[in-house]
């Protein structure tokens, strides 16, 4: 499929400037030398996933990121720049390593190997998907999908009785 | 819509999360990262789902789960750098030399 085609369709447009904003925001994250900075431009790209999820059709996985990562995540990386007292840009402690081309070439590397890959197995095929309701998500995840859930529950928990242990201070000292 | 263009993306926004994991030294940065690769992947599970069209949606239902399996992450991660800044007064990750032969 041409790319005069490809541009053609509405949606396409749509998808091309949520991407743009998406890729720059992901660029803010990992080269800015203000820590905030970085937590909060993670908001511009989890919401522009999210948009994504809105064009697939997924609107439960939408709401479901906005909520959880922008919500909660984000808050939670927020609070722990403050506790760390991480550096924000004023001051002049490297957030980076010094060489930087090695990752950048890893980096590279690792997305023309996946770009490639998937370029070649699915070329122009189309998505065909319609919208999947939030009701429908609700019946699989409490039939078919039941126990993964009750697993995940599991995890949830022990991450909560976790975090409490780690972040407690420690009675004997 | 292609399916290439949102796995591509995905593709992108994933090494662009490798690169910020390998090149940042604080760990909260680290952490950022990773939450970078989490939402490329989530964006490929849907993507796919939308593409296979199942009737059981397999690639929504996994996109929540490693939604979860990420909010758990970065809880006890942020947690344990919290706990390596107050036992040593940085959350830089080479500076973490303790279990190093």
């Amino acid at each position: 499929m041409a790319f005069s085609d490809w541009i053609t369709d509405a949606r396409n447009i749509v998808f091309l400037v949520i991407a743009l904003t998406m890729v720059g925001g992901a660029l803010v994250v990992v080269t800015t030398r203000n820590v905030v900075h970085s937590a909060l431009t993670l908001v511009v790209v989890l919401g522009g996933s999210a948009a994504l999820f809105l064009m697939l059709g997924a609107e439960f996985v939408a709401w479901a990121v906005i909520l959880v990562y922008v919500g909660a995540v984000v808050v939670l990386f927020l609070f722990g720049i403050m506790i760390t007292r991480a550096p924000i840009g004023r001051d002049s402690v490297r957030l980076d390593h010094e060489r930087r081309w090695p990752p950048a070439l890893i980096a590279l590397s690792v997305f023309v190997v996946m770009a490639w890959s998937t370029t070649l197995a699915f070329g122009s095929e189309q998505i065909s998907g319609g919208v999947i309701r939030t009701d429908a998500i609700g019946d699989l995840l409490f039939s078919r999908y039941v126990i993964p859930f009750e697993a995940v529950s599991f995890v949830l928990l022990a991450a909560l009785i976790g975090g409490i242990v780690l972040a407690r201070k420690d009675p004997d000292r | 819509m292609i399916v290439n263009q949102f796995l591509v993306l995905g593709a992108l926004l994933f090494s662009i999360g490798v690169y910020g994991v390998l090149v940042r030294r604080n760990a909260v940065l680290v952490l950022l990262s990773i939450e970078l690769m989490l939402a490329a992947v989530n964006i490929n599970l849907v993507a796919f789902g939308a593409y296979v069209d199942d009737a059981v949606a397999a690639g929504q239902v996994f996109a929540l789960f490693v939604i979860t399996v990420a909010a758990a992450e970065v809880g006890i991660g942020l947690a344990i750098v919290v706990l390596i800044f107050r036992n040593r007064s940085s959350a830089n990750v080479d500076e973490l030399d303790l279990m190093k032969w």
